[in-house]
């Protein structure tokens, strides 16, 4: 089942083709990596699947629920409308919407490659500025809240108590009090992920999440993110440098090298496919065995 | 050999430190020259010529000299340790406090032998003790509490928030009674005075930077036109209650109303400027508003102002000598106090109604948004929060309060004029939000306590007029000052009085977070 | 036409003013990313200080040789200047720099207020006018009577103003020290790492700025014959506008907005209304900067996520 769909996305800046028609999906209940050199487009993508860019050209359609809903598709498009919700499911064109609604609505939740936390807030209220929507629903849009109605208070209580299960699980229960600036480095990242947790998402983008982690946190992070899936029924794109966490962890993998997909399938066929190879090492393709030879492969 | 080296070390180091000093004196030498030592003066024909004041000129540039020298040969980083040793000491703060008291005592007994300008001079030393008497007092208190109850404890944590909650309340009786207060002490003619220019007045600034507070310190917006919202509220109750008659009661909420609408309107095309464009343009949007009050002659009589605007009256009731007056239905004897106090009643209870206000707010998600954009807009659109919206929000509430504060000075005086609202008006909000800590209610009153009763009491200071003669003008230089204490200020506390922020909520236990950690505003 | 003529001649002539202030903001936000709130202050500090070097020349050599008094009055008033706006950065700015970023802009505001009630309490809340200099005019032609002219004065201001710019782009575009400031603009740490003096750079750009300020102050005053202490504001405020109009650190960008602000001036108080022309120039400081944000020479600003 198709979770998302990316279709022939183009992102220019200015002369710069940062990503060059680039078609993949992502499954429903998948990891998907998303690797390739520095500079490729990844972080671009994600960019563009979260709103925070206007692509140049392309769809990318997000669907939930009934997945019948996928007909609708070129209906919506034509009708130049960004989305349909009705009970069955949902259908939304993420080129279409501002970045809060492609978080609101699609329900997409994304963590950043420099960790963009709120550090002078402390870790439990970065885990409630995550759910401000329903928040706020229960708050009566600030007015309920005012006039302290039980019913804010308790939603409020339910808040807490899902932040305290999310920093139990990532072990930051101790720490809830404090500032999230002042917390180490990989704890910040799981932080991040907790939090984007937070807003119940379908599908949750994680831009780099082992970046400047050590081999037995990493390894950990894997462990975390295989059980996200498993028990959250949750997607997740992966865009990650760590090899070890990518091949142990993803259901499939994108390869992108300047912008375009060079190798699209699961891990260990990706693996050896001669491309990435050869994007990786940066040598043109035909040469691979030769530099192979070189380095003692 | 030890103490030759020394020798030589101090030495050289005098050296140093007279070269830098003498340095110092030379650019101060080339800084003041043309301003000081010249100052351009139109003569009886209406010509400008040059008066020179040499004296002046020298004395500044040999204060800088010796300042600096000063500067590079105090031992500065162990008097910085000793300093703070003894603000942690209550003996030492308190035989600090009871030497100012002898202090001021004696000065206060000798002014009463001393001739004319020495007893005022002696009189200003008296209270410059008095008042250091009881800040060494505070101190100590303070002091001791911290030893006895310290910080890393349970029993210390709780004790320390309960003398806060008192220390609150003990403020908040203190304000209730203020006025009454002086009444006894001073009689209505001695207290009314103070009530006003010290109470009413600071309450006000009080209010507005309570209001600010939320768009700058908790939003992170710098706003730069806040006056225009308080000119807003003041145009529209005295232009409403002079054309309408309507009372003050229904023209408060809705001047704040008319304000919110303003920060809304003018709010929504600029909130997706960065940090210091959006301050330039709501200084625009400020300067726009006093130029239209200035020139839109029909509606709001220009520079003139507009006068005979309604004074509030005590529920219907209006403060006027007569049988149907305030005095007279209460049985009074007409004091012109009573309207006064009431005034002061009125924005205390305004001012009051703003901190409650903010305080909930902070603790719903629309304040917590608030402050996450300060921390961090982009991670907040990732989390599907419209920034657009919430801070058009903060934009709004803090017009709001501003116009209830704007209604209520135009209340107060019985006159709007643009003169009111310039942007010095802004500047003075701004520091005051500014140098409380942003974000911190405490700190922003105590900033405005410091700013606007520092001003206030220059005014008062008939001293320095003792000293400098009959046409000084202490109040010219109240200005000057402030400027130069926004400037000192940043550099010593560039994140203000109190730089720490109180969660919002917490798990197990509140525990302050250091300024070090908490952002910006950045548009 | 005449009409528009004449008012293009005066609106040039205001606009090299508020170009030559504009760069000195323009600059410093180039380096610094700071709006350097008190420069139209320093500019009107820099009026007073030309004004006071006027009336000592005068009073020694008499009226004769205004010309070359002229001169000296303009070396005088940019070297104190140079010096001041030195000083304001060693004190106010330098200390904050890497310190949260609204604290230079209070503290530049703080200095902006200091400065200008110090000019008024050591010179006294007054206007000072002096009397009018080179009003002599050139008549150009004349249209039924109304008489299109340009005075020696304006076309003194536009002779220097010309002249002063082309040195300066010299100087910044291509001399050792532009490579710099355009090094510290990019990334002041990197700037730092391949031996830039990072803080003499920062130094020269702020006495620059002040240079030209003291310029376009001493054109001020000729031009107008009166200064007064809360001449920094309104002028400032002005210059701003145009930088922004130009495109915030491009340098001719200051320029060209500078002459757009001059003329939209002239022209809306010729042809409109003279009460409601800073309206007019504030509300294109904020139409600018929500539609057109970079500027007309600006580069676009991408958000970087
Ligand atoms: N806002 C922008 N403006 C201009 N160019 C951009 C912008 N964002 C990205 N680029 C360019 O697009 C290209 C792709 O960048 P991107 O950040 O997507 O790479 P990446 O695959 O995430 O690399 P890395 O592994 O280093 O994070 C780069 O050349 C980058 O300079
Ligand atoms: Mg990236």
């Amino acid at each position: 089942m198709t979770l998302l769909r990316v279709e022939h996305l183009t992102m220019r800046f200015g002369g710069l083709v940062a990503i060059n028609d680039l078609s993949f999906t992502a499954e429903r209940g998948h990891i998907t990596a998303l690797i390739g050199p520095n500079g490729a487009g990844k972080t671009t993508v994600f960019n563009c699947i979260t709103g925070f860019y206007k692509p140049s050209e392309g769809r990318m359609a997000l669907q939930f629920g009934d997945p019948a809903v996928w007909d609708e598709i070129e209906a919506l498009t034509e009708r130049g409308q960004r989305g349909l919700e009705c009970r069955a499911g949902s259908l939304f064109l993420l080129e279409r919407m501002p970045d809060f609604l492609v978080a609101q609505k699609a329900r997409v939740a994304r963590t950043f490659q420099n960790i963009r936390l709120f550090p002078g807030m402390t870790v439990l209220e970065n885990l409630l500025v995550a759910q401000h929507q329903p928040l706020m629903r229960a708050s009566g849009w600030s007015v309920l809240g005012m006039l302290g109605l039980p019913s804010y208070a308790r939603a409020e209580r339910a808040a807490i108590e899902k932040a305290r299960l999310w920093l139990d699980r990532i072990g930051l229960t101790e720490r809830a009090d404090d500032p999230a600036g002042a917390l180490p480095y990989g704890a910040q990242r799981e932080l991040e992920i907790a939090r984007a947790m937070c807003t119940d998402p379908v599908l949750l983008c994680l831009d780099e999440p082992a970046a400047g982690l050590n081999p037995s946190e990493s390894a950990e992070l894997a462990r975390f993110l295989r059980t996200l899936r498993n028990e959250h029924a949750i997607s997740i794109l992966l865009i990650e440098h760590d090899m070890s966490v990518v091949m142990e962890i993803s259901d499939h993998v994108i390869v992108l090298d300047h912008g375009v997909k060079i190798a699209d399938g699961p891990p260990d066929v990706v693996r050896d496919d001669p491309k990435v190879i050869a994007a990786y090492l940066g040598v043109e393709h035909d040469e691979v065995s030769q530099v192979e030879a070189e380095v003692g492969l | 050999m030890a103490a030759e080296a020394n020798n030589v070390a101090s030495r050289s180091s005098l050296l140093l430190a007279l070269r830098a000093a003498a340095r110092t004196a030379l650019i101060a030498f080339g800084l003041l020259l043309p301003l000081i030592a010249f100052r351009a003066v139109h003569d009886i024909r209406n010509e400008l010529v040059l008066e020179t004041r040499w004296p002046l000129f020298a004395a500044f540039v040999a204060i800088a000299f010796a300042g600096r020298l000063l500067w590079e040969l105090l031992p500065r980083e162990s008097l910085k340790i000793r300093l703070a040793a003894f603000a942690r000491a209550p003996g030492q703060l308190l035989s600090a406090a009871a030497a100012c008291l002898v202090l001021a005592n004696v000065l206060r007994l000798a002014a009463k032998s001393l001739a004319d300008t020495d007893a005022a001079i002696a009189l200003a030393f008296t209270y410059l003790f008095a008042f250091a008497t009881f800040a060494f007092v505070i101190g100590a208190v303070g002091a001791w509490v911290i030893r006895r109850y310290p910080a890393g404890t349970e029993t210390g944590r709780q004790r320390r928030h309960q003398i806060g909650v008192g220390l609150r309340t003990g403020a908040l009786g203190f304000l209730l009674v203020y006025p009454l207060m002086l009444f006894w002490l001073a009689g209505s003619q001695g207290s009314i005075k103070w009530i006003d220019n010290f109470g009413i007045q600071i309450l006000i600034y009080v209010m507005l930077g309570w209001g600010l507070n939320i768009v700058v310190g908790l939003a992170g917006l710098l706003d730069l036109g806040y006056v225009a919202f308080y000119a807003v509220g003041a145009y529209s109750y005295a232009l409403l209650a002079k054309s309408f008659g309507l009372s003050f009661w229904i023209l408060l909420p809705l001047a704040g109303i008319l304000a919110a609408f303003w920060g809304v309107l003018l709010g929504f095309p600029v909130l997706r400027l960065r940090g210091d464009y959006l301050a330039i343009v709501t200084l625009a949007f400020g300067e726009i508003i006093r130029l239209v009050l200035i020139n839109w002659v029909d509606l709001t009589n220009g520079y003139a102002g507009i006068s005979g605007v309604p004074r509030p009256s005590f529920f219907g009731i209006p403060f006027t000598d007569g049988p149907d007056g305030f005095a007279a239905r209460f049985g009074l004897e007409f004091n012109a106090i009573y309207r006064t106090m009431f005034l002061y009643y009125v924005i205390l209870v305004l001012a009051l109604i703003t901190a409650y206000v903010t305080m909930r707010l902070r603790r719903l998600p629309i304040g917590r948004a608030w402050e996450a954009l300060r921390e961090d807009e982009i991670a907040c659109r990732a989390l599907g929060i419209n920034t657009t919206t919430t801070k058009l929000s903060a934009f709004a509430i803090g017009a709001m309060f501003g116009g209830f504060a704007g209604s209520f000075f135009a209340a107060r005086q019985g006159f709007v004029s643009p003169e009111s609202f310039t942007f010095m008006e802004s500047a003075v909000i701004v520091a005051i939000v500014v140098l409380g800590g942003m974000g911190s209610q405490i700190g922003v009153a105590a900033a405005a306590i410091v700013i606007i009763g520092g001003t206030e009491l220059m005014r008062e200071l008939d001293v320095l007029k003792a000293i400098f003669g009959r046409d000084f003008d202490p109040t010219q230089y109240r200005m000057l000052l402030f400027g130069l204490a926004m400037v000192v200020i940043m550099i010593w506390k560039p994140r203000g009085l109190i730089s720490t922020r109180t969660p919002s909520v917490f798990l197990k236990e509140r525990k302050a977070v250091s300024g070090a950690h908490v952002r910006e505003g950045h548009g | 036409m005449e009409v528009f003529v004449q008012q293009l001649i005066n609106g040039v002539t205001l606009g090299s003013i508020y170009g030559l202030i504009a760069i000195g903001y323009t600059m410093v936000f180039g380096i610094l990313g700071m709006v350097n709130f008190a420069h139209g202050d320093v500019f009107m500090v820099s009026a007073f200080i030309a004004l006071i070097a006027f009336l000592i020349l005068t009073s020694w050599i008499g009226a004769g040789l205004i010309a070359l008094a002229l001169v000296v009055v303009l070396i005088v008033a940019m070297a104190m200047t140079a010096l001041l706006n030195w000083a304001i950065e060693r004190v106010a700015y330098r200390p904050l720099r890497g310190s949260f970023r609204l604290a230079p802009l209070i503290s530049a505001i703080g200095m902006s207020i200091f400065l200008m009630n110090f000019v008024q309490v050591a010179q006294g809340p007054r206007n000072k006018s002096i009397p009018p200099l080179f009003s002599e005019v050139i008549v150009l032609f004349t249209v039924d009577g109304y008489d299109v002219t340009v005075s020696y004065k304006q076309i003194a201001i536009w002779l220097t103003t010309g002249v002063l710019l082309l040195a300066f782009w010299y100087l910044v575009s291509k001399t050792a020290l532009g490579r710099a400031q355009r090094a510290c603009e990019q990334d002041q740490k990197m700037a730092a790492l391949v031996g830039i003096n990072v803080d003499r750079t920062i130094s020269i750009t702020f006495v620059i700025a002040a240079a030209l300020a003291a310029v376009a102050g001493t054109m001020y005053l000729v031009h107008y014959g009166v200064v007064s202490f809360a001449d920094g504001f309104t002028p400032g405020v002005k210059a701003f506008t145009a930088a922004v109009l130009g495109g915030i650190g491009s340098l001719p960008g200051a320029v060209i907005g500078g002459l757009a602000i001059g003329l939209i001036e002239t022209l809306w108080s010729a042809y409109f209304s003279s009460d409601y022309k800073d309206v007019a120039a504030f509300s294109i400081l904020i139409v600018v900067m929500i539609f057109l944000p970079q500027g007309l020479l600006g580069r676009p600003e991408v958000e970087k996520v």
